[in-house]
């Protein structure tokens, strides 16, 4: 486990205001280097919103977003995403009428260096980098199990071909940490699984964090070394799998108060 | 199945995909074809064909529509690739042209600058070679292009539309008044600038009727536009542009600078208008201001359109087909209809009903345009493979008829 070592993304007392809702309230929240943590909570606890702070999408009203010792609150997606934070999203955003390959090249796009003249005239270092870049994007769709789609567009890839495809993308943008945002949705419990050990495999060999959003509560309890509670936009509870299963405040946000009593 | 071939051959060299090589040789062979024809064959033919080519396919009006090719795959670029749409971009046609007007005639009286030029000394006003000219049209466009875009980038789909629509005709606007800024005369207003110098080609001085000659010159111009449309689909920052096309928020998360790439896809397109701009200066030998309108705009958007969006050789043929229907086919067919029936009509008043006739039929039967781009046509008969599926069946069915 790798609780210990030092965060590579910090969250301090993120809150987001949407005029007067609170959908974010004074969450503070780790990613510790090379962890698998989790993102759980009721419909509407504020955790994609919490998501999109992390990502650069929203500006927190208040409070600070540190990688890797760098403040980066506010800083635009694209500057965040080449910094090496990754996200996949809820509702697969594939570039659909791409195929996988270059789905995969287009999160590269801040690795390479080629300009316009450069590509236009072939030059023998944007070939190479060129070649490199599709070896490379070769090389992560079968790391991520789906290799032999790489002509395929993405549109016409089985929903969890596509799913796997994100992932790829993700990677390909060489991140430190890795947001996924409910991963298993659609899947069959077989599917959720077998993406327990994928996940554990990509973060062993890529070397980074990944935080989870992530509904189905098996996948949570097996894949996760710390798991964070929100509801309401609120922290409730932080903790290993075994302390929040059962720990009350989570098991009343999730089933009400009476629930706890018939029990 | 052929993942090991595609490999072996991408690592050798550069990986061109087999129809684009045909279709490159094939737009070669033509040029050359008909450039053969023109120049060789037809001078030798009787003259009742010669007098039918000059009515049904003048030089001339191939000259021009080749003009309408370079600026529409310029266009192709902005709307094709990185789906903007753009409903200005006569402007940065208007400017091409006034910088042709600007540095190859005698506009500028006062001054007296040769250089590579192959009209006299003596003449007053600017005089630089026409190439250095197309140069200067691609810069001022590009820098124009950047300038309008860096503020009405930020818009999304419909609102860009209408800002780019209102910056189409501010800038043509700007040229019809320019005739006294501040005692200055930009554009010498709806006078024009007329004539523009010859293009030195070689030593030749090219008059207004070496068509053969300008011919080549935009045949030129027009392939460059394609290997550079080509080159740039096929590599980093083309990868972006699709990807903004298909989803702008996706493609930000995954590193793409918005802004950026937006701006340099405005801006390659500029710099083809403004080549369009040049040539055209140079094919009708003037700039005039009243001829930059809206309808330019639309026009190239409908060759976008028709010939197939995002594919350079569906534009290309998009782009011959439109011009020559407006410049010749329709006066020609309206001549020919109304000597046979004795009648009146003035046909090529029609035009935009015709045109929008035509564009409605289109989007009805073939929306995805004359050559479509693969990727847009698997979209748009998504569900004819109900269609498909059940020929096969029908034909058995009918078998066991028999």
């Amino acid at each position: 486990m790798s609780l210990d070592s030092a965060p590579v993304l910090e969250a301090k007392n993120i809150s987001v205001e949407f005029g007067g809702l609170k959908a974010v309230e004074d969450v503070s929240f780790e990613i510790p280097d090379r962890s698998v943590v989790s993102l759980i909570g009721p419909n509407g606890a504020g955790k994609t919103t919490f998501f999109n702070v992390l990502t650069g999408l929203y500006k927190p009203t208040s409070g600070f977003v540190i990688y890797n010792g760098e403040d980066i609150t506010g800083v635009v997606p694209h500057v965040i995403a080449a910094k090496g934070v990754a996200r996949t999203f809820q509702n697969i955003r594939l570039f659909g009428l791409m195929t996988a390959e270059e789905n995969v090249m287009v999160a590269m796009h801040s690795h390479l260096k080629a300009g316009i003249i450069g590509t236009i005239i072939g030059s023998p270092l944007q070939r190479r980098e060129e070649r490199e870049a599709r070896e490379e994007a070769r090389a992560l769709l079968s790391f991520v199990g789906i290799g032999k789609t790489a002509p395929e567009f993405a549109r016409n890839l089985s929903y969890g071909d596509q799913r796997r495809l994100e992932v790829a993308r993700a990677l390909a943008l060489r991140p430190k940490v890795l947001l996924l945002d409910e991963p298993t949705a659609g899947m069959n419990p077989q599917e959720s699984a077998v993406f327990v050990d994928f996940v554990h495999k990509v973060r062993d060999e890529k070397n980074l964090a990944i935080l989870l959003i992530e509904h189905d509560m098996s996948v949570v309890m097996k894949v996760s070394e710390r798991i964070t509670v929100l509801d309401r936009g609120m922290k409730i509870a932080e903790g290993s799998p075994a302390d929040i299963k059962s720990n009350p405040r989570v098991i009343e946000a999730y089933l009400g108060k009476s629930a706890e009593v018939n029990k | 199945m052929s993942i090991i071939t595609r490999k072996k051959s991408g690592s050798k060299r550069r990986k061109v995909p087999a129809s684009q090589r045909t279709w490159s040789i094939g737009f070669l062979t033509l040029a050359i074809a008909v450039y053969i024809f023109y120049t060789y064959i037809v001078p030798h033919t009787p003259d009742g064909f010669q007098s039918q080519i000059q009515t049904w396919f003048p030089p001339s009006a191939l000259n021009e529509a080749l003009v309408w090719v370079i600026a529409a795959l310029g266009l192709n670029i902005v709307v094709g690739y990185a789906g903007l749409l753009d409903l200005g971009f006569v402007a940065f046609w208007a400017i091409g042209g006034y910088t042709a007007g600007w540095f190859m005639s005698g506009f500028f009286y006062q001054l007296n600058i040769h250089f590579g030029s192959e009209s006299p000394k003596t003449f007053p006003g600017i005089h630089l070679s026409f190439w250095i000219v197309l140069l200067l049209g691609a810069l001022i466009c590009a820098f124009f292009g950047i300038l309008i875009g860096a503020p009405t980038l930020r818009l999304k789909s419909d609102y860009l539309a209408i800002v780019t629509l209102g910056f189409g005709e501010i800038i043509p606007q700007v040229f019809v008044n320019g005739e006294n800024i501040h005692g200055f005369n930009l554009s010498n207003g709806t006078k024009g600038i007329s004539p523009v110098d010859n293009i030195g080609l070689f030593g030749k001085r090219l008059g207004p009727f070496d068509l053969n000659y300008k011919y080549m010159i935009f045949v030129f111009m027009a392939a460059l536009m394609v290997f550079i449309s080509l080159r740039l689909r096929s590599g980093r920052l083309g990868r972006a542009w699709l990807a903004i096309r298909e989803d702008e928020l996706a493609a930000s998360m995954m590193g793409v600078p918005l802004m950026k790439t937006k701006l340099s896809a405005y801006a390659v397109g500029a710099i083809s208008g403004g080549l369009a701009g040049v040539a055209y200066a140079t094919h009708v030998n003037g700039i005039f201001a009243e001829r930059f309108q809206f309808s330019i705009s639309i026009i190239l958007l409908a060759m976008v359109v028709l010939g197939g969006m995002g594919n350079v050789w569906g534009v290309m043929v998009g782009a011959l087909l439109i011009a020559w229907v407006n410049s010749t086919g329709l006066p020609a067919l309206g001549n020919e209809i109304n000597s046979t029936f004795n009648t009146n009509i003035n046909f090529p008043s029609y035009t935009f009903l015709i045109f929008g006739g035509l564009l409605i039929l289109m989007m009805l039967f073939r929306r995805e345009g004359i050559l479509p781009e693969s990727r847009l046509k698997m979209v748009l008969h998504e569900n004819d493979d109900d269609v498909d599926n059940e020929a096969p069946h029908k034909n058995i069915s009918e078998e066991e008829a028999l």
